[in-house]
């Protein structure tokens, strides 16, 4: 990869109903249809009074994996917002604010403050217009050609008539004008590519995912961070043929997947943690009765209500204990939202293939940060394979749906075909369904029930890719992360080479199954290990060393409810090669 | 389409009977259950519609009652206790071709899994949702039930039940039901027939029957119910009036009537009122993959 030569992050601060996501908007669009790459988050600073959003947008020439720790560019739409982050701005940067109603903060080094005459240059009482003003300064800023906003503006508010397309047109270009005269601009203009991107955020990742894995039945019950998967089915839906229902409770999408996966749909829902909880029982359901259906958590912090805003890798356990009873299950956690895309197809493969429940883990970090994405990176098309499933009638041929076959894997027929009747049950039962759970219990049928339902994963390791080690093998420390740690940690490593140190990075999807003897050598061969998650216990830690009997050097963790930024990590490597801590906690407020 | 089958249009089968509808599997209900009387009537009724036993599944939950899958001869699901609706409902949303019949307690239902019954009937599921309510929690050995009555000794209130029991059809008919209706397993004639007229109403149907568990509740037995049901035609009842059917439905003293309570034809169910099942035949058996227009509407809204 090439060394980045635009890196610009622009942030917008103010209060719920300021219309953050308008201007967000409207720049993410101008920048992808540039070509240029893009990382947001949106962070809910804890640290801010009620309500604040604080939305960070990282703009590349080349592709970023994390919104960055720097500001370039701040845009201020409350008071709060200049009060709470002048202090981190550096020099070189820029805050632009509205004159008219925010005190600009005291005078930093190098800072240039851009303080807009709001009312004079609008002579509107529109209060949302102050946006519009600020997008126009800020492009102006970065050397963008007027008559790109123009039409994006146009574009935009369209929908509102020509007079309020007219009114923002104006406006932007006071803000435009006024900058350009007033202000020095940005070090470097803003630059194009070729070819333009498009921009998504991880639900609607993970629910092109699906279509594309062919889904046909979605369900689910609101629930934040999950819910952009729900809201991108609900507006696909009738295009793509994907029937949508939200249920009244998470108990009843899990069942009612289960019940549409079993009629031969593929069949997934999405939730967080408190809906993946209620969700539970059907997943153990789905491993008894060997119907493939695909259960996704959208980890958020917990436990209970916990944080519905913020992000955590907290709910691995609950993954894994998911269900009382023994029972096959695959448990994958994605590292981005392109990689969450391609997953959701390979866990419905594997699903069909093996006839068990799949659990995804996505977070709030993957699922809510919207990216760039190139089009051309994006396989509409995967394949497609239903496992040993039968579609058409036949003659009554005795069939058993639970069959102890060789493999494990019993055919099965999809319900209303002729020649295949049979029941499905959550009770134990024998290989024709007849219940052994009561009166005809019968330790053999048992113990030859368990272990066919056992037997039939013994393939499954070799079906999905063993994690490698990212970097030079001899390191001076190995980074080790799982999920949507992926990112942070890869340019963690970036920064950690700039100050002399070497690092490489083993992340790890797959949790079942767990590629224990790859991960075992890369762990063994290691000079120091310290495994990164954004959780207070060391889950995923704790998971590996149970399937591999191996403990590490050091440890990362945060669980404020905000995402690891790289200087996070930089800081945590440096600490521990130089002292002896255990566990490395950093300080949100830690950025460049 | 359609849950009703039209005799005429089928090809010349041979004749079912209730015979073909029995599994291989022996009930094992206690001697004297009301579930058997429930079992011939669903047998009877299916037979006299000619369906296929591949044609039909049978959905239940957990309890003696759902149990109910295993001795009937059609594809069949024994879920989770409480969640046989919502499964039905996936199912035959996912494959509306299906005649789906849900088959369990009042425990099952009522309680558990009380939350799918007012959400179901809301919908007007197409779905036919017979309920064994033997006022009683059979399968873990009888305790009360939100169907037992008031004073009710059981296991887990051996001083009487101090709670209001819940009116199935009233709650049927308030959230939306279509077809409710109440039956008695000791009249499999009357039984059978009303859950034919279930099967063949598209809609979301209840029948609330009283189906005696002779182990655990000596309250409501046979001779409770021979003394005082009462078919709702013999006094007269206009089962498109809700207000006669609820009047009808609350009265519970020395006349318990059965029946048909309440009807509403042309209520569009969910699967009709579903914009993607207009067209293209079963969601299941639809050819999975985007097409080339359908990936270029996805992307072009990202650009
Ligand atoms: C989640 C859950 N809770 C409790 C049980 C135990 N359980 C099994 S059946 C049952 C009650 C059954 O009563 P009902 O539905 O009326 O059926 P009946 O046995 O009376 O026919 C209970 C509480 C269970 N299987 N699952
Ligand atoms: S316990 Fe009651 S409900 Fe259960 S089988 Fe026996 S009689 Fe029937
Ligand atoms: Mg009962």
């Amino acid at each position: 990869m090439s060394p980045r030569k635009f890196d610009f992050v622009l942030t917008i601060g103010g209060e719920a109903g300021q219309g953050i996501a308008t201007p967000g908007d409207i720049l993410a669009k101008i920048f992808i249809r540039r070509g240029l790459h893009l990382s947001t988050y949106n962070a809910y600073q804890s640290l801010i009074r009620g309500g604040h959003i604080f939305l960070f947008m990282r703009v590349s020439d080349q592709k970023v994996y994390t919104h960055g720790d720097k500001m370039d560019m701040m845009l201020c739409l409350n008071q709060d917002t200049m009060d709470r982050h002048l202090e981190r701005m550096l020099p070189g940067s820029t805050v632009i604010y509205n004159a008219d109603t925010i005190e600009p903060g005291p005078e930093r080094d190098g800072v240039q403050m851009i303080g807009l005459p709001i009312s004079d240059l609008t002579q509107s009482r529109n209060k949302l217009i102050q946006n519009t003003v600020a997008i126009g300064a800020v492009l102006a800023m970065l050397d963008v050609e007027f008559s790109i906003l123009e039409s994006s503006l146009t574009e935009r508010f369209q929908k509102y008539g020509d007079e309020v397309v007219e009114e923002n047109v104006r406006v932007a270009k006071a803000g435009y004008d006024y900058a350009n005269e007033k202000f020095e601009p940005y070090s470097q203009p803003l630059p194009a590519t070729s070819k333009p991107l498009a921009f998504w955020s991880g639900n609607d990742a993970i629910a092109m995912g699906g279509a594309s894995a062919g889904v046909k039945f979605y369900s689910a019950y609101p629930m934040s961070p999950a819910t952009g998967v729900l809201h991108w089915m609900a507006m696909n839906a009738r295009d793509l043929g994907i029937m949508v229902r939200q249920v009244e409770d998470e108990i009843g999408v899990a069942n009612m997947t289960i019940g549409a996966a079993h009629a031969g749909a593929r069949a997934m829902c999405a939730t967080s943690g408190g809906g993946f909880a209620l969700m539970t029982e059907a997943i153990g359901a789905a491993g008894i009765m060997e119907i493939p259906t695909v259960f996704i958590d959208v980890q958020r912090g917990g436990p209970s209500t916990g944080l519905p805003t913020k992000t955590e890798q907290a709910d691995l356990w609950q993954a894994l204990g998911a269900s009382q009873g023994d029972f096959e299950k695959l448990i994958v956690a994605p590292v981005s939202a392109i990689d969450a895309f391609n997953t959701i197809p390979e866990i419905f493969n594997l699903v069909d293939k093996y006839q068990c429940p799949g659990m995804v883990l996505s977070d709030l970090l993957i699922s809510e940060g919207h990216y760039s994405v190139d089009p051309d990176d994006l396989d509409m098309h995967p394949v497609i394979d239903r496992g040993a499933l039968i579609t058409e009638p036949a003659e009554a041929n005795g069939y058993k749906r639970y069959e102890d076959t060789p493999s494990g894997i019993s055919p099965r027929a999809i319900a209303g075909l002729e020649g295949y009747v049979h029941v499905v049950a959550t009770d134990e039962h024998d290989e024709d369904s007849t219940l052994i759970s009561d009166e005809f219990t019968d330790p053999l049928i048992r113990r030859k029930m368990v272990e066919k339902r056992h037997r039939k994963m013994s393939t499954v390791l070799d079906d999905v890719p063993a994690p490698v080690l990212e970097g030079p093998k001899d390191a001076d420390v190995t980074l080790i992360g799982w999920g949507s740690t992926y990112g942070v940690i890869h340019e963690a490593i970036e920064i950690l080479v700039e100050r002399g140190i070497t690092a490489n990075h083993l992340s790890v999807k797959w949790i079942i199954p767990f590629h224990t003897e790859a991960i075992t050598e890369i762990v063994n061969s290691a000079r120091k290990t310290i495994v990164v998650e954004n959780n207070h216990s060391g889950q995923f830690y704790r998971y590996m060393r149970s399937e591999t009997g191996l403990s590490v050097d050091g440890h990362i963790r945060k669980y404020d409810g905000e995402p690891f930024a790289p200087l996070h990590i930089v800081e945590g490597v440096i600490e521990h090669l130089g002292t002896e801590t255990d566990v490395y906690v950093p300080d949100e407020a830690l950025r460049a | 389409m359609a849950t009703t089958v039209d005799v005429a249009e089928r090809d010349p089968l041979p004749q079912l009977t209730a015979k073909d509808y029995k599994s291989d599997i022996t009930p094992d209900w206690c001697p004297g259950c009301g579930d058997f009387g429930v079992l011939n009537s669903l047998q009877r009724a299916c037979a006299e519609l000619g369906l296929r036993p591949h044609e039909i599944v049978t959905v239940s939950g957990i309890g003696c009652a759902s149990n109910f899958p295993g001795y009937f001869n059609a594809y069949g699901m024994h879920t989770l206790h409480g969640r046989a609706l919502a499964v039905a409902t996936g199912l035959k949303m996912a494959n509306h071709e299906l005649n789906v019949i849900v088959t369990t307690g009042d425990g099952d239902g009522y309680g558990i899994g009380g939350n799918h019954f007012t959400h179901t009937a809301r919908k007007n599921v197409d779905l036919t949702y017979l309920v064994m309510n033997n006022q009683i929690y059979g399968l873990t050995t009888g305790q009360v039930s939100p169907t037992s009555r008031e004073g009710m000794k059981t296991k887990s209130t051996p001083f009487g039940n101090v709670e209001t029991p819940l009116n199935p059809l009233t709650s049927a008919i308030m959230n939306g039901a279509t077809y409710v209706a109440r039956g008695y397993s000791g009249d499999v004639r009357q039984l059978a027939q009303l859950v034919k007229g279930a099967i063949e109403h598209r809609g979301f149907s209840l029948i609330d029957i009283f189906s005696p568990c002779v182990t655990y509740n000596k309250d409501n037995d046979h001779p409770f119910f021979k003394q005082r049901v009462k078919k709702l035609e013999d006094d007269g009842h206009d089962e498109s009036d809700w207000k006669a059917a609820c009047e009808r439905a609350m009265e519970w003293g020395d006349t318990i009537y059965t029946g048909l309570f309440y009807q509403k034809t042309g209520v569009p169910t969910l699967d009709d009122r579903e914009p993607v099942l207009k067209k293209g035949g079963p969601l299941a058996t639809r050819k999975t993959g985007l097409s080339e227009d359908q990936v270029k509407k996805i992307i072009g809204r990202m650009m």
